[in-house]
């Protein structure tokens, strides 16, 4: 699999550290629950999902994409 | 018993009803097994497994099969022990040859650091009623002597915790036979049935919406693989999971006995021999979520990297299949069972890369969660509640990845 960074090209993806972006829902509106969703709770979306790269072994810079969780394709 | 006089399994399919007392969602092995225990256990036979694709061919289907107890944490080592006290007695319960294989585990060290880390797992593991021991290298290199003892010059094996009760077991006999001895009581598993939501009156799930109509429940247990995220979102909760890959494969036969399972903490490596001669390894998880089943070079590359470092006479084997399973993974590394805060709705998950060991006790305690309505004292520590109240299961360290 390779991700394709706008430093350095399209690169493999044994390049990059995972970095994940996470959202509490509007609908949680207590403070303690929202703190307990942004410590433990997760979109784990089934489809595109943006996200962060870092290009360790590259740029040494982040990048964000989409990419497809089913089909692993960059969008 | 032997494989070649056994009697087929005799599966019973029938037509879907529209109420059951339990649904139980995802035909994997926690499914049916759960609905084996309501069944023998509690005599609660009115239950439906729904299964969207076949039985036993989801992530019950794509594991390295390897039972174990010798976890980190006190929880733990109890429930896994008991799952290791069922399965040592399912063939004699089910009637039914499940290739279970006592084998023993070892779990190397390579380290100063690392031998303490062992060393305080066999303690925990022994006081809590699996039995381990700390051993030698010169014991290491009796049970194994394929090793390499200088780990490729960088892994040098300075000793091990032995774990005797390691074993493996055919993950599709595992659920096959959960699966007959369900039906035989009158549970019915449904094949090809997707959920696609839950009913919800209140606060209480009062039925399950599928892909063939509405079927009415008193309690749905959700035993899904992989899927577990948007399960939950049909009852509005929201979950610590993180859907991940993790790959696998096997060689061609290796023409000698290789009598344990082999793991390595620190190499992220585990290899084990299966009933054919194969030898079945892994590593660890893809980093970043994914519900693919594409598995890919970067891995089996990696993975066979750590597989010669280790044992050198792989060189000589050749790659017969490589696979990918999907691993609901939780941010403490241990399991989510019991109640959600929903009524009626139960849920067991977070079975990372640790779901096929725990088959029987996971479904031997939520059938009598589901019974009873209380949740069995083996499994409060892993409600699903423990995130909120700040009481975490944190053990990374004995999770591995098998």
């Amino acid at each position: 699999m390779n991700l394709p960074c706008p430093n350095c090209g399209v690169r493999p993806i044994t390049e990059f550290l995972y970095g994940e972006l996470t959202s509490v829902p509007d609908a949680i509106t207590d403070a303690d629950a929202r703190d307990v969703d942004r410590a433990f709770m997760r979109n784990n979306p089934q489809g595109p999902q943006t996200e962060r790269w870092f290009h360790v072994y590259g740029c040494r810079r982040w990048i964000t994409l989409q990419r497809d969780t089913r089909t692993d394709e960059v969008l | 018993m032997n494989e070649f006089i056994e009697q087929r399994v005799s599966l019973t399919w029938q037509q879907p009803k529209k109420s059951y007392d339990v649904v139980i969602i995802g035909g994997g092995g926690h499914g049916l097994a759960a609905a084996y225990y309501l069944a023998t256990r509690h005599g609660i036979t009115n239950v439906a497994v729904l299964e969207r694709s076949y039985i036993g061919g989801g992530n019950s289907g794509r594991n390295t099969t390897i039972i174990r107890s010798n976890y980190g944490i006190p929880e733990a080592v109890r429930f896994y022990q008991r799952s290791v006290d069922l399965y040592a007695t399912l063939e004699a319960e089910t009637d039914r040859w499940v290739m279970h294989k006592e084998k023993g585990m070892i779990g190397l060290a390579h380290s100063e650091a690392n031998m303490r880390v062992e060393k305080a797992r066999a303690a925990v593991n022994t006081a809590f009623g699996a039995k381990t021991d700390w051993i030698g290298p010169d014991e290491v290199k009796k049970m194994c002597p394929e090793l390499d003892m200088t780990g490729g010059g960088h892994y040098p094996v300075v000793g091990a915790a032995y774990h005797h009760s390691g074993a493996t077991a055919r993950h599709d006999r595992v659920v096959w036979a959960f699966a007959e001895g369900a039906m035989k009581r009158g549970a019915h598993v449904h094949q090809r049935i997707e959920v696609t939501g839950l009913q919800i009156a209140g606060n209480r799930v009062t039925g399950v919406q599928t892909t063939q109509g509405d079927i009415a429940a008193g309690a749905v247990l959700c035993a899904v693989g992989g899927h577990v995220t948007s399960v939950a979102a049909m009852a509005g909760l929201r979950l610590p999971i993180r859907t991940h890959q993790l790959q696998a494969f096997v060689t061609n036969h290796y023409e000698r006995t290789f009598a344990p399972i082999l793991s390595s903490g620190p190499l992220l490596f585990y290899v084990s021999q299966t009933a054919r001669g194969e030898m079945l390894m892994g590593a660890e998880i893809d980093r970043q979520p994914s519900y693919s089943y594409r598995s890919d070079y970067k891995f089996l590359q990696g993975c066979a990297f750590r597989a010669v470092t280790l044992l050198p006479f792989l060189r000589n084997l050749q790659v017969l299949r490589q696979w990918t399973g999907v691993c609901d993974m939780s941010p403490d590394y241990s399991p989510i069972m019991g109640q959600t805060g929903v009524e009626g709705f139960y849920i067991t998950t977070g079975w990372g890369t640790w779901g096929f060991k725990a088959i029987p006790a996971s479904g031997e305690q939520l059938a009598a969660a589901i019974s009873t309505g209380k949740t069995p004292d083996l499994i409060a520590p892993f409600s699903l509640d423990r995130f909120a109240l700040d009481r975490t299961m944190a053990d990374r360290g004995s999770a591995g990845t098998h």
